[in-house]
């Protein structure tokens, strides 16, 4: 076991991120952020672009290691290799191999991921189904459309029924009906308790999490629950507490 | 088990790209048997040759295949103009013009064609050589003068013609006259004409007198062309999964990244072997190739080969950000390599050519292979070989797997 781990229980977090300092080079990207996600939690992140979520999703999943700070995921200190088995993720660009039919590509995935053999065909379908693209599995993704490639990544994250879901705007390109669906499942997967950590711009999708991390400028400029945070700025919608937000920073930001 | 995963995913892939497939399979025998009628034409020069006042004898033994010999009437003493030969040639377009004053002989060369040329003067020697034997037995005094003469011509105009060949540039009149006349010839300290033998025996080591160029050529090139579309596919395969994404997707699972790293090369490799059992075969059956060595040693080879060609490109795919920039290592890291295959003698190169030579994967695998083809090498004789292109294979594959830090740090 690596030094700081800890003993991993129900009521500690899935994923928790701890004074976490990271960028590229001699360029900072986040400074101080602190976050965590506990078990049968929905946790979205929102900023406006360019802000680091790429950056910090990346490290959670261990593809660079913290600068200062730690990550932990079920109380290892990431970068762990093993660690990722136990994380379904859901990339912002469809990572797909268009060749493929989307069985084929579910297939692949989930053989990394350790689902395999007769486990697969069920877990296949069930993750298959919530996305609706049961009746296109044996077509070539090169034949799909954008929203349906979307679909298949959240497919490849669903599988094997991993206890935490990364999912990078997840509800792009989906129609509205799909998008409900979609929710309902994500609501029925946290009662579970698994944990989602998921990226969104589309305001509505925040207001149905249960906690809501603003990043602005590398900084975590609100935390809270959807409604705390609106009543925190006095505001009547989450878009506008994400202004009033980044206003007040501002004026700190001049202080300084 | 997920290198497997990984290995099954790229070879349903490649087999789905039609166009890959062919590229692969179809382009190395297409390129080899091009290679194959052109150099198997070199063979067949033939030229078209003017004699005048030529005796008949040596006009009979100057036939030989591919020469066409025309007889032109007697110049008129009325014509006088200078460029009565140059005229000749031109208009007819002859490669040589020869003719005969009293016991000399006087030949001109059009030199625009150094294989018709030779063709011309091997068939002088030719005659030389036959008439030599005659003369020894019956010998016409007239006829043995002017194959002195012929010899002296003969040997002046081969000399003349590597001159020639050395840094051939066009003279005023466009026909580089390569004439000497026999009488103001240097002279010669030949052996007399009884004792020079009419015959000459040509044995072979290697190869028989129907070996060609392309036969020199046939186990540098299967080398080559394999490593080519080897390198060039495997490379732009892996790019393609930076370029989509797919790479930092697959590190987001627990997959190792030599397991990615291997995933590639096992695929390939694969799919190599089978490319190679074509290749081979193909110059076996088609090109009657004879492969004196141990045919299994062949495709060892041309597998460690295409194994260096498959590590090197997924390398440079590494460092190469779209298809294009991938094509831009081809004149860099491929085209060189063919120079230093064999195709030049690596030894009559320079010292610093002779170091880069050496440390390019092809120059070690196209020796072999031409040892194996042509001389029938064994396996313990190309193992140095064999051992100098596994250490590029896991040398590059383990500047494969650090160079997949880039993405991700374990």
């Amino acid at each position: 076991m690596t030094k700081g781990t800890m003993p991993h229980t129900l009521e500690s977090p899935t994923i928790k991120v701890s004074h976490l300092v990271q960028g590229y080079g001699k360029r900072v990207i986040l400074r101080n952020i602190d976050c965590e996600v506990r078990h049968g939690e929905i946790v979205a992140l929102i900023r406006p672009s360019g802000s680091g979520k790429i950056t910090l999703i990346s490290t959670i999943v261990g593809m660079m290691p913290p600068k200062s700070g730690t990550v932990q995921v079920l109380g290892t200190p990431m970068p762990d290799r093993t660690m990722l088995g136990n994380i379904g993720f859901m990339a912002q660009t469809d990572a797909l191999y268009t060749n493929l039919s989307g069985l084929e590509n579910l297939r692949f995935f989930a053989s990394l991921q350790h689902v395999r053999g007769k486990h697969f065909n069920d877990a296949a379908l069930r993750a298959a189904s919530v996305v609706h693209l049961d009746h296109a599995l044996s077509n070539r993704v090169s034949h799909y459309s954008g929203g349906m490639k979307r679909r298949l990544s959240m497919a490849i994250a669903l599988i094997g029924d991993p206890p935490i879901l990364i999912l990078d705007e997840p509800t792009v390109g989906i129609d509205p009906q799909l998008r409900r669906e979609l929710w309902n499942e994500l609501h029925r997967i946290a009662d579970q308790g698994r944990s989602i950590l998921l990226t969104t711009h589309v305001m509505a999708d925040a207001a149905q999490t249960d906690t809501l991390l603003m990043i602005r400028q590398g900084r975590a400029i609100a935390q809270g629950s959807p409604t705390a945070v609106k009543n925190l700025y006095q505001a009547t919608s989450i878009e506008d507490a994400f202004i009033e937000a980044g206003k007040e920073q501002d004026a700190n930001h001049s202080n300084d | 088990m997920r290198t497997i995963a990984m290995i099954r995913r790229i070879l349903t892939e490649l087999l789905r790209d039609k166009r890959t497939l062919a590229l692969m399979f179809a382009a190395p025998l297409l390129i080899l048997t091009l290679l194959y009628f052109l150099f198997q034409g070199a063979g067949n020069t033939s030229a078209d040759l003017a004699v005048q006042s030529v005796d008949d004898d040596l006009v009979s033994a100057m036939q030989v295949d591919g020469l066409h010999i025309h007889k032109i009437p007697e110049r008129q003493t009325t014509d006088q103009s200078s460029n009565y030969t140059e005229r000749i040639i031109r208009d007819n377009d002859y490669a040589g013009f020869l003719c005969q004053n009293d016991g000399s002989l006087h030949l001109t060369l059009a030199g625009a064609d150094e294989a018709q040329s030779g063709l011309i003067l091997e068939s002088l020697k030719a005659a030389q050589a036959e008439l030599s034997g005659k003369a020894a037995s019956a010998t016409i005094a007239s006829q043995a003068a002017a194959l002195t003469q012929l010899e002296s011509t003969v040997a002046a105009l081969t000399s003349r013609l590597q001159t020639l060949s050395g840094g051939r540039t066009g003279t005023s009149t466009g026909l580089p006259q390569a004439s000497i006349d026999a009488k103001g010839g240097e002279p010669t300290n030949r052996p007399s004409m009884a004792t020079t033998p009419s015959s000459v025996t040509v044995d072979y080591l290697y190869g028989s007198k129907h070996s060609t160029f392309f036969d020199t050529l046939v186990p540098i090139m299967m080398g080559f062309v394999i490593f080519f579309f080897v390198f060039l596919i495997s490379g732009i395969s892996l790019l393609h999964e930076r370029a989509t994404g797919t790479l930092a997707r697959l590190l987001a699972t627990p997959i190792r990244r030599h397991e990615i790293v291997n995933g590639y090369p096992i695929g390939y490799g694969i799919v190599a072997i089978v490319q190679t059992a074509v290749v081979v075969g193909y110059t076996i059956v088609v090109f009657k190739t004879q492969i004196l060595g141990n045919v299994w040693n062949v495709l060892l080879l041309n597998l460690m080969i295409a194994g260096t060609a498959l590590t090197l490109g997924l390398l440079v795919s590494a460092f190469a950000a779209t298809e294009f920039q991938m094509m831009q290592f081809i004149p860099i890291v491929v085209i060189p390599q063919i120079f230093f295959s064999g195709i030049i003698p690596v030894a009559s190169m320079p010292g610093w050519l002779r170091t880069i030579a050496h440390v390019t994967p092809l120059y070690w695998g196209s020796r072999a292979m031409s040892d194996v083809v042509e001389k029938g090498a064994n396996l313990a004789q190309i193992a140095p070989n064999l051992g100098v292109l596994l250490t590029f294979i896991l040398v590059f594959l383990g500047l494969n797997i650090l160079a997949m830090r880039k993405y991700r740090r374990i």
